[in-house]
């Protein structure tokens, strides 16, 4: 299937050595499709972060294939995951990770600074970096820097840089984790109108309440899937396809 | 990633600690203004001895007392006896070696000399021979220098330097006038043309007399008064028509110690060329030449294991900012070429500014100091391309460090 942006099969990640071995992920095979909005659960030790790290790239699985937009990267070096990271993913982190006494304009351009595919030039990437900010309502935050922002304001910043390079998937990673009822609303708010305009997000989380923002709930226990449903229908187990989904979002709007 | 990029990046990295990149770069401002100072004294004072010894006049060989030998006392101290230079040698070399166009015996002294209302104290005094103005290339302006008749018979005659005659006399004509030195009036006779500075003598303050009125008025001890006309040392000018140099200085070594009654072997003064002395002379400055460069080597490795310490403390400070920069595409030689950017400006400005440092320090020296310095064009070079080095090779490891840092480690660190 073309429309799949995320497929992973049979992948292991295996740590340590001998009686001390572990085995984080143990043959996990999954789809995601594009413009899905995936929330992956579990509890502490199930694999879901082992997950989230090797499907952003930052991580390599011990076993099994990782097709990334129609790229099989699972042989790649540090260096050309690093180039898959820069044009294909976009991170949001629960502790924001903006670089300290940078103002939020620079901070939004990081990723150009590491894009290889043809420099564009400063002012024009600028441009870009105003308008992914006006998209996440921050254009009168443009010359802060992160410790002048909120929480909330923060992360939104994050989700811009995340945004810049036109990303094909935005990985978030508890991104309410730091934030208050309000401010945490509101960030799944920014997420669900990304979503809405076609991106396609994978979120990790621990808390119901952020978990029903996304379509669709993977569960993970003891790295493995335990359960793979759409929200609101009752345990499916099944992978979703592509028809189900452009439905529920039919359905929603 | 493009160089410009990479550097304004290390450029903020180091701004954003203005304190701790200038501490880092001080080991290397040290170490390279270290090696510009002491590389310019050391050039500076052998320019100053060359031109001493050169200044003296040319072709000139030097005939000095050996006193290390004993010679005080030994002979009883008659003229003749072992017992280092007396004024008659000085005789016994211009008439019976053979290829000598002159030879000058000097002795020194310092007196306060008045003419008219004008004293200035503290003058110095040179006695010397009629051979002087040819051996020791000075030329007369005004008037004539005093000849050997005149000298033989102790004539209270006196030749002035340019600047001294100057301001004895201002605009009148000293030639003809008197000066009073110390208690002994003199006429003046001649001024010399200006000579200007030779090594730290000022010829143009000097006051010039025959050396038999220096010997018998002026000098300084009830001791050296006994000594009378024992002499420090003896220029000879070797004639154009010479047969060699190493002739002049065999004939004239072999008729002071026939007259010294010494051997060859155990003489009671030494004889040396200005060549011998240049070449003694920049042995001795070589050698200490090559401290200093052991000097400024180990500073400048004091300075790059700086550079190194604190890279090291800010790749393990920075290491959430560099996990950041991972995740969001900087590959491992991104991250490398961030810190080793970083460790090289810190370098090249401290070096930059210890370039201005040693060159201000140099003119310092010169100016407060009192020492002669000369700035070396290519001991700034050298200076400047070691702090480099330094930078790039100290630079590395830290560097590497922060490439190989795994981001997700990176992004967890607190």
């Amino acid at each position: 299937m073309t429309d799949s942006i995320i497929q992973t099969i049979d992948i292991t990640k295996v740590y340590g050595m001998g009686d001390a071995q572990v085995n984080a992920l143990d043959g996990v095979s999954l789809q995601i499709d594009e413009n899905e909005f995936v929330a992956i659960m579990g509890p502490s030790g199930s694999g879901k972060s082992t997950m989230m790290n090797i499907l952003g790239c930052l991580d390599r699985p011990t076993n099994g294939r990782y097709i990334l937009a129609g790229e099989d990267i699972s042989d790649l070096n540090k260096t050309e995951l690093a180039i898959i990271r820069n044009k294909r993913i976009g991170f949001v982190f629960q502790s924001y990770n903006l670089l300290a006494r940078t103002s939020a304009l620079e901070n939004v351009m990081l990723p150009l600074l590491y894009s290889r595919n043809g420099h564009i030039g400063e002012s024009e990437q600028k441009e870009k970096a105003l308008q992914v900010l006006d998209a996440v309502g921050l254009a009168d935050r443009v010359y802060h820097q992160p410790q002048e922002l909120s929480g909330g304001q923060a992360q939104r910043v994050a989700i811009a840089r995340a945004l810049i390079n036109d990303p094909v998937i935005i990985l978030a990673d508890e991104p309410t984790g730091n934030l208050d009822t309000k401010s945490g609303e509101e960030i799944m708010q920014l997420l669900q109108k990304l979503h809405s305009r076609g991106s396609t997000i994978v979120m990790v989380t621990h808390e119901d309440e952020i978990a029903v923002y996304a379509q669709r709930v993977i569960r993970f226990l003891d790295g493995r899937i335990e359960t793979d449903v759409l929200n609101g229908e009752g345990s499916n187990t099944e992978h979703l396809n592509h028809e189900k989904l452009l439905q529920i979002e039919g359905g929603a709007s | 990633m493009r160089p410009s990029k990479v550097t304004q990046i290390a450029w903020k990295g180091l701004v954003r600690n203005k304190l701790r990149s200038l501490l880092t770069m001080l080991g290397v401002i040290i170490g390279v203004s270290a090696v510009i100072i002491m590389i310019s004294i050391s050039a500076g004072t052998e320019a100053a001895i060359e031109e001493q010894i050169t200044g003296l006049g040319s072709n000139l060989i030097f005939v000095q007392a050996n006193f290390s030998r004993g010679g005080f006392g030994s002979g009883g101290g008659g003229q003749g006896q072992s017992g280092g230079l007396v004024y008659d040698d000085a005789f016994a070399i211009a008439e019976e070696v053979n290829g000598v166009a002159g030879v000058v015996v000097e002795q020194n002294s310092s007196e306060t000399v008045k003419a008219g209302n004008v004293t200035i104290d503290d003058v110095s005094i040179l006695g010397s021979t009629s051979d002087f103005p040819s051996v020791r290339d000075m030329e007369i302006d005004n008037g004539r220098y005093f000849n050997q008749a005149e000298i033989d018979r102790n004539q209270k005659l006196t030749v002035l330097g340019s600047s001294l005659a100057e301001e004895l006399f201002g605009d009148d004509v000293p030639v003809g006038q008197v000066v009073t030195v110390g208690n002994t009036k003199l006429t003046v006779i001649g001024v010399f043309e200006e000579k200007g500075l030779v090594g730290e003598v000022d010829y143009d303050m000097r006051l010039y007399m025959p050396i038999t009125v220096v010997f018998q008025k002026f000098t300084p001890s009830q001791f050296a008064r006994i000594m009378g006309d024992r002499v420090r040392m003896i220029y000879v000018e070797v004639a154009e028509d010479a047969e060699s140099l190493d002739d002049v200085i065999l004939q004239t070594e072999l008729l002071l110690a026939k007259r010294h009654d010494v051997s060859l072997e155990e003489p009671d003064f030494v004889v040396t060329t200005q060549q011998d002395i240049i070449q003694t002379q920049e042995a001795t400055t070589e050698a200490f030449r090559n401290l200093l460069a052991w000097v400024a080597a180990v500073s400048l490795l004091v300075g790059g294991i700086g550079i190194m310490n604190i890279m090291m403390v800010s790749v393990t400070e920075r290491t959430r900012e560099i996990g950041i920069r991972q995740s969001v595409g900087a590959s491992p030689s991104d991250v490398r070429w961030q810190f080793l950017t970083e460790a090289l400006l810190l370098s090249l400005i401290g070096g930059l500014i210890g370039v201005g440092v040693g060159i201000g320090g140099s003119w310092l020296f010169g100016e407060l100091g009192g020492m002669r310095t000369l700035v070396v064009p290519t001991s700034i070079l050298l200076a400047f391309s070691s702090a480099a080095a330094v930078g790039i090779f100290f630079g590395f490891y830290p560097a590497n460090k922060a490439a190989q840092l795994d981001p997700i480690e990176a992004l967890r660190h607190e």
